[in-house]
């Protein structure tokens, strides 16, 4: 509390009358329209309790909230790219690729909805997943990986609900006794001996009638695969349920095969198409 | 009142309401916490610091006015004016030299540069940034130059506003803030014209076809100006600006700045002409140095915060001294040190060359040095490389590994041209562009980023280590200039 307002005598100046322990303040006077425009910073606050939304159950008479803000910014980012979207709609996926402007679009559009829609499963970038979630980042394609047969995937899935959906399935060797399980190790020797990796070359020659027999009608009589029924090959390092013995004579056994959903009723045409151009430029389109 | 000033010396009586001339620090000593404004009306003088003050200022308008409108060519389709700031486009201009977004600190060089030679300026000359050079002082000097050719000088300004209203004077308050805003528009106006391509946009401007925020900014900087130039005048100097609070610490008792020699001086009294001179001062007290004060300060109060150093006083004092026949320089540029010496009837040099000058200057070429040295060896191509995070390497069908890249080539030069990519570090790499099969050679457009998706692959067999360093670079093909940007080749675990 101010105590005694006097004269300082050092520098002639009033003081303010405050003291701390034995500290005196000189007093000099803030200006008067300095404290006003305080004053005024005050006033101007009451208008943003009238306009904005501020206390709990004070809304504000412009109705504004950052919900609308950000739904107002959505839409009017969706009417901007709407040309775009028309764009990609109305040209076939192979011809997006020779158009620059439009190809990074897509390609962007693409990898946000992968993030969305196709990461759970095959991971961000197309890494793929153990059990079955192939890489899409690698050079192998199981259903084949040229655009438009990327975009037939996307859009109708793997044995999906969808009537044009991928669609084969491999005997179960085993499970339904169509092979003994010496019969299932010597064609696993053989399916190693594709990839350069067997060990016992009396297994691999007996398994090499077995798999003439009973495997190379969809794997190919070399082992390379056969896009079209959804073969993949055999006779490269990438293994989608793992690449020893004993998976690939669990594989012969069970017939392991994934599911992929049809995307075609659950994102537009425009998205189906970016998304292909995306997963395509991964790395191993072709 | 009975103020003791830092001198011990008594200033002139005055009363409530008298018209004689006081400082606004005498009118307001005994006011509350909270000072009513005291307007300072300071009278037109004639003399050589007004002169310099004078051509400073024209120059200094001009150099506002007119370098928005300076051409510099830099080629087809690139920006041709000398000095421009492009926000959206992300590039700033300034005569030969173009920057993009990262190189800010080219701007931050130059404002340590600018801060140090305010230091060195200071510890020399006192405040003569502030009396002749700052904005805030140009355009106060403006509007009073407009504001004394409507209403008159000191006096009758003086008299104006304790009239009370009527059609003469309502017309002259009129018309000199029409002219006040007339001026702020210009300000705020010409200051658009740094960010945009001046005389293209000075016609969408007038016809109210410019975007909104370029009438946000000539409004907030028309505001601006009226305020701080008409209204708030050495109220900024005194409250708001930071720079008088701490330029007292570039000071010493060898800088120069403006004095009032009371060695000379005092006593003061007045003066009846054809009276001796002897047993007393020069000063006659005739107040002119408060008068024409832009801060309204006595400056025979000696060294005080609101002092601009502007030196009008000098003027006002010299030709009061010529009239009664006194030698002129009763307030003049003097250092503390001098004036003590006079004051025992000694001279002493100027002494300019002191240890806080000789370290400002080293500061200032060191800086200059390195930011001329970072001009003259600024690269024209960058290159910078983000590795892909997912998948950290892919195995393909044939067991090669296989990492993917982002690379950025910066082109900062004015023609397109191509870039040979390589990858260095991993001897049996290859490299391939995404979407090209060919021979890695790529282009970029003028003044502009490059992106491309590389892939690098090693064959299968290869012992790799998980990581492996890598160097990637961009050789431009005319130049041969090469830019590198260093990353790593991952693998699985052997």
């Amino acid at each position: 509390m101010p105590t005694k307002i006097e004269k300082d005598a050092v520098t002639g100046t009033m003081t303010t009358g405050h003291e701390w322990d034995g500290i005196r303040e000189l007093n000099t006077p803030l200006p008067k329209w300095w404290l006003w425009v305080f004053y005024a910073t005050i006033v101007w606050s009451i208008g943003y309790y009238v306009l904005y939304p501020t206390l709990p159950g004070l809304n504000g008479i412009l109705g504004w909230s950052q919900r609308a803000e950000l739904a107002d910014g959505m839409a009017a980012e969706r009417e901007r790219i709407r040309p775009m979207l028309d764009r990609i709609r109305a040209t076939p996926v192979t011809e997006i690729r020779n158009q620059p402007d439009l190809a990074a679009f897509a390609v962007a559009g693409g990898r946000a909805a992968f993030a969305d829609n196709c990461a759970p499963c095959h991971g961000a970038g197309g890494a793929g997943a153990k059990g079955g979630f192939p890489s899409l980042a690698d050079d192998e394609w199981i259903w084949g990986g040229d655009p438009d047969a990327i975009q037939r995937t996307v859009a109708f899935g793997i044995r999906s609900a969808h009537p044009e959906t991928r669609q084969s399935q491999m005997p179960r060797f085993g499970t339904d006794g169509l092979l003994t399980p010496a019969q299932i190790s010597d064609t696993a020797e053989f399916v190693l001996s594709l990839s350069g990796r067997a060990a016992v070359p009396v297994a691999v020659e007996r398994g090499r009638a077995i798999y003439a027999e009973q495997c190379a009608a969809c794997h190919g009589a070399e082992g390379r695969g056969m896009a079209e029924l959804g073969a993949p090959s055999l006779a490269d390092q990438i293994w989608l349920y793992g690449g020893d013995k004993a998976a690939i004579e669990h594989s012969i056994q069970v017939a392991r095969g994934g599911v992929m959903p049809a995307w075609t009723d659950r994102l537009d045409e425009a998205t189906i198409r970016m998304l292909t151009l995306y997963v395509h430029q991964l790395g191993g389109g072709r | 009142m009975n103020l003791v000033t830092k001198s011990g010396r008594a200033p002139p009586p005055v009363e409530a309401g008298d018209a004689s001339i006081a400082s606004v620090a005498a009118q307001k000593a005994d006011a509350p916490l909270y000072a009513h404004r005291i307007k300072v009306y300071s009278k037109s003088v004639a003399g050589p610091f007004r002169r310099i003050k004078w051509v400073l200022l024209t120059l200094f308008l001009a150099i506002y006015y007119l370098v928005p409108w300076l051409r510099w060519d830099r080629g087809p389709g690139a920006a041709d004016q000398a000095v421009l700031i492009d926000l959206p486009g992300r590039r700033a201009y300034f005569l030969w030299i173009e920057i993009w977004p990262q190189e800010v600190y080219y701007i931050t060089g130059l404002l340590v540069l600018a801060a140090f030679a305010l230091f060195l300026v200071t510890s020399l000359l006192g405040r003569v940034w502030c009396g002749y050079a700052c904005p805030q002082t140009v355009w106060t000097d403006l509007y009073m130059l407009v504001e004394r050719l409507i209403e008159g000088d000191r006096n009758a300004r003086m008299r104006l506003d304790r009239q009370p209203w009527s059609a003469r004077k309502l017309g002259r308050k009129v018309a000199k803030h029409a002219i006040w805003l007339l001026i702020a528009l210009a300000t705020g106006g010409a200051w658009i014209l740094y960010f945009v391509d001046a005389p293209s946009s000075i016609g969408p401007i007038f016809r109210g076809e410019a975007d909104a925020g370029v009438y946000v900014f000539v409004a907030l900087f028309t505001t601006t100006t009226y305020l701080l130039a008409g209204w708030a005048r050495e109220q900024v100097c005194t409250y708001m600006c930071p720079w008088p609070r701490f330029q007292a610490a570039m000071l010493d008792e060898h800088s120069v700045t403006v004095t009032y020699q009371d060695w000379r001086g005092e006593p003061r009294g007045k003066h009846k002409a054809g009276t001796s001179w002897e047993g007393r001062g020069d000063c006659i007290d005739c107040g002119q140095c408060i008068a024409v004060c832009p801060t309204g300060i006595d400056i025979r109060d000696g060294q005080q915060l609101e002092c601009i150093g502007c030196g009008l006083c000098v003027d006002a004092c010299d030709g009061v001294m010529e009239k009664v026949g006194r030698p002129p320089r009763l307030i003049t540029w003097d250092t503390l040190a001098r004036q003590e010496a006079k004051a025992a009837g000694r001279t002493v040099p100027f002494r300019w060359l002191r240890p806080r000058v000789l370290i400002y200057l080293v500061l200032i070429s060191v800086v200059g040095l390195v930011m001329l040295g970072g001009l003259a060896m600024r690269a024209t191509v960058e290159l910078s490389v983000q590795r892909d995070r997912s998948p950290l390497w892919v195995v393909l069908a044939d067991g090669a590994v296989r990492n993917a890249y982002t690379l950025k080539i910066l082109n900062k030069n004015r023609d397109q041209d191509t870039y040979r990519l390589a990858v260095d570090g991993l001897p049996e790499a290859r490299l391939a562009v995404s979407g090209d099969d060919g021979d890695a050679v790529v282009s970029a457009q003028p003044d502009s980023v490059a992106t491309y998706r590389v892939f690098v692959s090693v064959p299968a067999g290869r012992k790799l280590p998980e990581s492996t360093p890598l160097t990637f670079s961009a050789t431009r093909q005319s130049t041969g200039e090469t830019a590198r940007h260093g990353s790593v080749f991952l693998a699985p675990r052997p």
